[in-house]
This record gives C-alpha cells, sequence and structure tokens, in this order.
C-alpha cells in the first residue's frame, strides 16, 4: 500500500516537473510572446473559440439530455436501440470528415463549424443521459408510482435529480472533447485559436503554434474544473453519497 | 374494507396469473397472502393499487369500485410498503416521509405534526432523523421509515409486498412486533404479501394460501393449522405445522383452559416465563434446559406456578387437535 502510494508521488512529481521544463523551455524561446505582442488577435481568437465551444455545447445539451430522456420513456423504448446507433454512427465518422461535408451544405465558416461541434458533443451527452437514467433502481419508480405520483413527479423528482451526476459527467466530457475538436474549425473558416495552430504547423513556426495550443489546453482544464464544481452544487447531498460508493 | 369479486387476470390467453379469486379483508384486519413463488400474490396485492391490471372481475375498496377512480387519486389513498424499502436516496428522511403529503398539498404545520407523531411511533427522534439521507440510516431503520411513509396520509388501506423480507432474523421480528404494536394503535385494512410461514402466522389475522392464481385456503392462523382443508394446504404447512401453532396461543391461555403446575420448590435455579409468552418459545426454553419445569410469573412478577412439557403436550391434544379430552388423554 505504502509503497503503490511512494510510486504514485514519484510520478506526479516527475509529471509536474515536466509541465515546468516545457514551460521553462518555451519562455526561454519566447514562444509565447505572440500572446503579448499581438494581443488584440489573440482576444479575438481566443473569443471565437469561446462563442464555437459555448453555442455548439449548449445546442448539444438542449437537444441530447432531452432525447435521452424521451428514449427511457416507455412508450420509446422499442426505439432505444435505433436511435442509440445512429448516434453512435454519427461518432464514428472523422471530424474532419464532418466538417468537410457541412461545408458542401452551409458553406464556409462560422456556422459550419458550430454545426459539425455540435454533432459531435451529442453522443457524451445523450449517452450518460440515458445511463443515468436506466441505472435507477426499478424499485424507486415502483414505489413512486405506487404512491400515486404523476410520470411527470417521477421524472422530475425522482429520475432527473438522480441521474443528474451521470448527465453532468456527460457533458463535462462532451465540453472537454468540444474544445479540443474547435481547433478544426479554422478547416472550414470558423476561426478560432485552431489559426494560430494550424499556421504554426504549415510554417514550423513554435511560436505560434505554443500560443494558440496552450490557451485551448487551459481552456479545457478550466472547464473541467469548472463543471466539477457545478457537479457539488447540482447532485443532491444523498444521490451524491449513492453514486460515490 | 377490501373485496375481491372473481378478479382474474391474465398475461395472454394461455397464462393465467390469477384465477376468479373472490374474498374481503375486513376492516382494520390484517390478510396476509401466502404461497410459493410464482404464485400470483404479489401479482394480486398489486391489482389492488392497478400497478397491474385487471382482466376480470372487479375490485372494491371501501364501497367504491377501483376502477371508477383516476389511478393516480387512487394510489395516493392507499399505502404502499416494499421489500427493498424504495426510499428515494436524493431526499432527506423528512422529504421521503412526507411525500404523499406533499403530493396532497398539505400545510407545512400539518405536515410537521404529522411527521413528529410518525417519527414518535418508530421510536426515531424526528430532529435527529429528519435531516438525514437514507443512505444515512441502517437497514431496520430504513424499512420502519419506508413503513411510515406509507402511513403518512392516514389512508385507510395498506399494501405491503414482502415488507420485512430483506431483514436479518432478529430485526425482522423486532421490526414485526413494533408493527403490531403500531397497528393496534391505527387498525388500517391491510393487505400483506409474505412467503414465510412464521410471519404470515405471527402477522395475520387471516392467511389466504395460494397456489397457480388459486385460492387453497382462506382462513384464521388456527383454522389454516388446526383444519387443512386439502392436501396442498396441509403439505404447505408441513410436518411441524402443530408446534408452529403454538405460537398462536400463550401461557396464559394454557392457564385458562387446563390450569398450571404445582412448583416443585426443590430445584433451584429454574428459569422463569412471563404469562404472556407464547407458547412456542416456553417450549424451546423447556426443551432447552432440560429441566422437568419452567417458573410461569404475571404481570407483577409473581410467581403463579410452572408449566411443563407434559402441560404443553395436553394443551396442544384439547386446543389444537381435534378439542380431545384432557382426561382421556392424562
Amino acid at each position: 500500500m505504502n509503497n503503490k502510494k511512494l510510486i504514485g508521488n514519484g510520478f506526479r512529481f516527475f509529471i509536474y516537473g515536466l509541465v515546468i521544463a516545457f514551460f521553462a523551455w518555451a519562455i526561454y524561446n519566447q514562444y509565447f510572446s505572440y500572446i503579448f505582442s499581438q494581443s488584440s488577435t489573440f482576444l479575438v481568437l481566443l473569443r471565437q473559440h469561446f462563442v464555437l465551444v459555448l453555442v455548439s455545447s449548449v445546442l448539444a445539451i438542449l437537444i441530447a439530455v432531452p432525447a435521452g430522456v424521451l428514449i427511457t420513456r416507455p412508450k420509446f423504448r422499442k426505439a432505444e436501440w435505433l436511435i442509440t446507433n445512429i448516434v453512435n454512427f454519427g461518432q464514428t465518422i472523422p471530424s474532419l470528415a464532418v466538417l468537410a461535408l457541412m461545408i458542401s451544405v452551409l458553406g464556409i465558416g462560422f456556422n459550419t463549424a458550430v454545426f459539425a461541434l455540435f454533432i459531435y458533443s451529442i453522443l457524451p451527452i445523450f449517452r450518460n443521459t440515458v445511463a443515468g437514467l436506466d441505472t435507477i433502481d426499478p424499485n424507486l419508480i415502483d414505489a413512486a408510482k405506487g404512491m400515486g405520483m404523476k410520470p411527470s413527479q417521477i421524472l422530475f423528482r425522482i429520475e432527473l435529480p438522480n441521474a443528474v451526476y451521470s448527465i453532468l459527467a456527460g457533458i463535462r466530457t462532451a465540453v472537454v472533447l468540444n474544445i479540443g475538436t474547435a481547433a478544426l474549425a479554422y478547416v472550414v473558416g470558423g476561426g478560432g485559436l485552431g489559426v494560430w495552430i494550424f499556421t504554426g504547423i504549415q510554417l514550423f513556426d513554435n511560436g505560434f503554434l505554443i500560443s494558440g495550443a496552450i490557451p485551448v489546453t487551459i481552456m479545457a482544464i478550466l472547464a473541467d474544473y469548472l463543471l466539477r464544481k457545478l457537479e457539488n452544487v447540482l447532485v443532491p447531498k444523498g444521490a451524491r453519497a449513492v453514486s460515490n460508493t | 374494507m377490501i373485496t375481491f369479486n372473481q378478479v382474474t387476470k391474465k398475461y395472454s390467453s394461455e397464462k393465467t396469473a390469477v384465477k376468479d379469486v373472490d374474498f374481503t379483508v375486513d376492516e382494520g384486519k390484517i390478510v396476509v397472502l401466502l404461497g410459493p413463488s410464482g404464485c400470483g400474490k404479489t401479482t394480486l396485492l398489486r391489482m389492488v393499487n392497478r400497478l397491474e391490471s385487471i382482466t376480470e372481475g372487479s375490485i372494491v375498496i371501501d364501497n367504491e369500485n377501483s376502477m371508477d377512480l383516476d389511478a393516480i387519486e387512487l394510489r395516493r389513498k392507499i399505502g404502499y410498503v416494499i421489500q427493498s424499502n424504495g426510499l428515494f436516496p436524493n431526499m432527506t428522511i423528512e422529504e421521503n416521509v412526507m411525500i404523499v403529503t406533499d403530493l396532497l398539498g398539505w400545510n407545512k404545520k400539518k405536515k410537521k405534526e404529522r411527521f413528529n407523531y410518525l417519527m414518535k411511533l418508530i421510536g426515531l427522534d424526528p430532529k435527529i432523523y429528519g435531516k438525514r439521507y437514507p443512505h444515512e440510516l441502517s437497514g431496520g431503520q430504513q424499512q420502519r421509515i419506508g413503513v411510515v411513509r406509507a402511513l403518512a396520509a392516514d389512508p385507510p388501506v395498506m399494501l405491503m409486498d414482502e415488507p420485512f423480507g430483506a431483514l436479518d432474523p432478529i430485526i425482522r421480528e423486532k421490526i414485526q412486533d413494533e408493527f403490531l404494536q403500531i397497528q393496534r394503535e391505527v387498525k388500517k385494512t391491510i393487505l400483506f404479501v409474505s412467503h414465510d410461514i412464521d410471519e404470515a402466522i405471527k402477522m395475520a389475522d387471516k392467511i389466504m394460501l395460494l397456489r397457480d392464481g388459486e385460492i387453497m385456503q382462506y382462513d384464521t392462523p388456527s383454522k389454516m393449522l388446526s383444519h387443512p382443508e386439502n392436501e396442498f394446504v396441509n403439505q404447505f404447512f408441513g410436518k411441524d405445522r402443530a408446534i408452529k401453532s403454538l405460537s398462536l396461543h400463550t401461557v396464559r391461555n394454557l392457564q385458562e383452559v387446563i390450569g398450571l403446575a404445582e412448583m416443585d420448590e426443590s430445584i433451584y435455579d429454574t428459569k422463569t416465563i412471563n404469562v404472556n409468552q407464547d407458547l412456542r418459545n416456553t417450549l424451546s426454553m423447556l426443551l432447552n434446559q432440560e429441566a422437568d419445569q419452567v417458573i410461569v410469573t404475571n404481570d407483577q412478577d409473581e410467581k403463579i406456578g410452572s408449566i411443563t412439557i407434559d402441560l404443553v403436550q395436553k394443551y396442544l391434544h384439547y386446543e389444537i387437535k381435534g378439542k380431545m379430552s384432557v382426561s382421556q388423554e392424562g
């Protein structure tokens, strides 16, 4: 046990060391300089990136959560395999291909990028919503029904509060993935920090590459942290203890 | 009062779960539905609050046909307890207990008073337990909460589906006693599903034994044990049904019928037993201590006589096995 802890701690400090070394190297070579020398461009790209992620994620949540709820209602249960397969299929198409396909329909620009990211975010949210609702003890539903709760009351007072942990985990996965994938928006002229990353790749300019990539990484880590905090607020105290064990 | 009129449940044309069941649960009584698994007892129970549909026949609850009411309204008038307690993990104990009164729109003050009363019934402090969550309670406590939750809106009728089935034997027995105590106070009309014969004998005013959806016998526990109507009933209660039936009688019953024996003062260190104790426990005590007698005490702890294995046997013959005369046996 103690040995395991020692190895774990050693590994963690090794990683920390690597990260510090990387930043030291980047700062020494002045790879972050573009952020300051071209700060107005940087802010525009950062805002574009943020808006891309925000709009596509919100749309995905608005579609995937209700879809997950709907598909777990007894009436639509039989269609679950069909919808799940369609959503799974959507995920197997490479993201670049989706972007390319969308250009022929929506043209070039922000809308195409948002649409592609939206398609990509649906699956994790949908799947976790369904899983969260499916893992609720059927006895709870039976008890709720037997006490005379209406289906809507069962959904909002029993099912969703007990599934919210799983649903939020799906949203977190989707948003974090989304922040990374949004760099591809550059390919269809959707803007975002991908502009600097791809410029850096094409010009072999580590300065552009790192000035674009590091903010994306920090954004993803921040989003993950904030959504975890949100979990503590939204998940009911009793349900949290159950899902943690 | 719950009346079943020729109730039948078919899942398909070949599969019949409940066949022509016809009986009445009297006001304030506990009827235990007993039988092997798959006999239709749970289905029968769930038909009362319409969690299962009725194929043919009708169920009348307090002079109202269950089909005439809205299913949601009907269920709010019927207490429902299930085996795995079904407490909602996202709600506190107080929210769990008061959920039906919440649905019925009771005001805050009335709910608080009711909650305090209910918690007192099961001997848990409402101030301490009200704010806790189900996972913070022991299995026995959770099941008690499940029972009082069904009592919350004071429904005249209660349905209990193996409510104590998941508890360990010691806690189960305790909660059974506690529940009977509560029932003496609240006097609900109760339909109770069990697969445990001892539980049925203990809890029931009347037992209904079912097989393949048909009634085998509907009688009081003592009649059921002493006069089984057919071979199935006889076999179901088993060879030791005479011993099982002893738990329906107390030392006081025996004293009233054949009297107690003299105390043999020469034997020291004999155990004592209260006059209200049932005869099954008394017999176990006699057999365990391998003594000839156990001293009987009354409620004031005064020694009023002694009881022997012979006496229990006589009583068994006299009271249970066809009322034979005592003198013949003697």
